[in-house]
């Protein structure tokens, strides 16, 4: 087996038998990977053999269609959906604004009234606002400290009055924990509640087992190894869900747009490999993050692991590190070959913290979030252990807090 | 008119972002552990960093409101909750 060092820090970990091309010390997977072999090899063979319009019927255009429509049924296999209830579109943003806006639409003789969960994805919440028109049509669902919504809470929440949908993530992209889609969505149907769940799997799919109480479900290919630009929209059949774009919206009458198809056949590749080792893979990676999550309380004092330590995604963690600048953190651990991420305002464009940490009531500042690639090889978990406590001490060192 | 209870001591940490009004509460902590401390400040971030530093260090959070000038939070943060 070869080791990390013999493979360098930018070629494949063929060795692994995962095959993952991401750079050691790369720990920002819930961001993007990279793109996974499978979808390299199928996105330039599409690009030649999947160019022509799939909606014509000359032969370049059938060609087209047989890709189109065996990416789309690979992937609808993986979601547990049905081939017909797939769309692609050229983001997970776009899917998550179609989806919403549909289903507020399809609901519209209901209500307008959206409920998410305080811990969803921005994408999420301003498709929310917008679709509603104002920002008093959202009412947010409050999580517990592990960032998890309630689900009797939630199922009350669904009783009001003029209620068009509920967001529900699948598992929380910046501190891991999973949501309770199938609960909430099974104590509603005993209560004979029919509200539709707008479920944002970006984070799970090709990671971790998928919720089934879905009306819409969304993802994004470059999150699981795909390229960028490719975005799935899934409704369930019978769900009341009405086009919020212009006619002549393609892929069922769902989405605006010519269909990359090279894209979305390079999307395919990818899930159904990723797919194939997850199990395998989702266990050695959560291990992994059992580790970190051990040995850095340990190693690093004044650090506060956030997230369900059990019930959560297999390949990320956050912590934040008491009396450290979150930018500081990211610049010296960059340094040091680590890409990571943080909530921390400092680190924010807006300047404001995560949205998701405050509704936990968590630290926000000195975040630090870990989310493993496919295929992260486990001397870098080493090697990141070795270094981070050197790399905190320095951080508050600068500002005079240490011994606080 | 924003009434604040009575304190010992006050940290300005307005213009000051993360995390440096937590810091300075920590070392007003250290210094004064018995102490009132009342901090101002206008950091986003010190909404939620303040009550979770209090939680994390055994500190009782008494008071939250609006700075007396207006200008920003005001937290009172006192020893040990009893």
């Amino acid at each position: 087996v070869a080791s990390q060092s013999s493979t360098g820090p930018d070629h494949p970990d063929v060795a692994s038998g995962s095959r993952s091309v991401a750079p050691a010390g790369y720990f920002d997977a819930a961001s993007t990977a990279p793109l996974h072999p499978a979808a390299r090899e199928a996105l330039l063979a599409a690009l030649d053999q999947g160019w022509a319009d799939p909606s014509r019927s000359y032969h370049q255009a059938r060609r087209a269609r047989l890709l189109l429509d065996s990416a789309r049924e690979a992937t609808a296999a993986v979601l547990g959906a049905r081939p017909d209830e797939v769309s692609f579109t050229s983001s997970g943003t776009q899917a998550v604004g179609l989806g919403l806006a549909g289903l507020v639409r399809g609901r519209e003789r209901v209500g307008r009234r959206v409920l998410a969960a305080a811990v969803e994805h921005s994408s999420v919440l301003h498709a929310a606002a917008d679709a509603v028109g104002d920002d008093d049509g959202v009412r947010t669902l409050a999580v517990d400290s592990l960032g998890r919504v309630d689900t009797d809470e939630a199922v009350a929440a669904l009783r009001g009055p003029g209620v068009a949908l509920l967001a529900l993530q699948s598992a929380n992209h910046e501190v891991g924990t999973r949501q309770p889609v199938d609960e909430v969505a099974a104590t509603a149907r005993e209560h004979g509640i029919d509200v539709p769940l707008l479920v944002d799997a970006a984070q799970s799919v090709g990671r971790d087992p998928l919720p089934r109480g879905w009306s819409v479900l969304t993802a994004s290919a470059h999150k699981w190894g795909g390229p960028a630009g490719v975005g799935v929209l899934a409704v369930r059949t019978g769900v009341r869900w009405r086009s919020p774009s212009p006619e002549g919206a393609l892929e069922h009458g769902r989405v605006p747009g010519f269909v990359a198809v090279p894209a979305v056949v390079a999307a395919a590749a990818a899930l159904v490999a990723v797919e194939r080792d997850r199990a395998a893979e989702s266990a050695r990676l959560s291990a992994l993050i059992d580790r970190l999550r051990a040995r850095v309380p340990d190693l690093v004092p004044d650090t506060v692991v956030l997230g369900d330590p059990v019930d959560r995604l297999p390949h990320l963690v956050t912590f934040s590190f008491l009396y450290v600048d979150g930018e500081a953190l990211l610049a010296d651990l960059d340094r040091e070959g680590f890409a990571v991420s943080s909530g921390s305002s400092c680190v924010a464009d807006s300047l404001q913290p995560s949205h998701v940490l405050v509704a936990m009531g968590a630290l926000t500042h000195g975040n630090l979030r870990v989310s493993l690639p496919i295929g992260a090889a486990e001397p870098d978990i080493d090697r990141f252990l070795d270094v981070l406590p050197g790399v905190v001490a320095r951080v508050r060192g600068v500002l005079g807090a240490e011994g606080l | 008119v924003t009434v604040v209870p009575a304190y010992d001591a006050v940290l300005d940490e307005r213009g000051h972002v993360c995390p440096l009004p937590v810091i300075a509460l920590a070392r007003a902590a250290a210094a004064d552990p018995a102490g009132r401390v009342l901090l101002l400040a206008d950091d986003p971030a010190a909404e939620t960093d303040v009550p979770a530093w209090c939680a994390l260090r055994h500190r009782r959070l008494e008071w939250v409101g609006d700075s007396p000038d207006g200008r920003g939070r005001a937290y009172l943060v006192s020893g040990p909750p009893a």
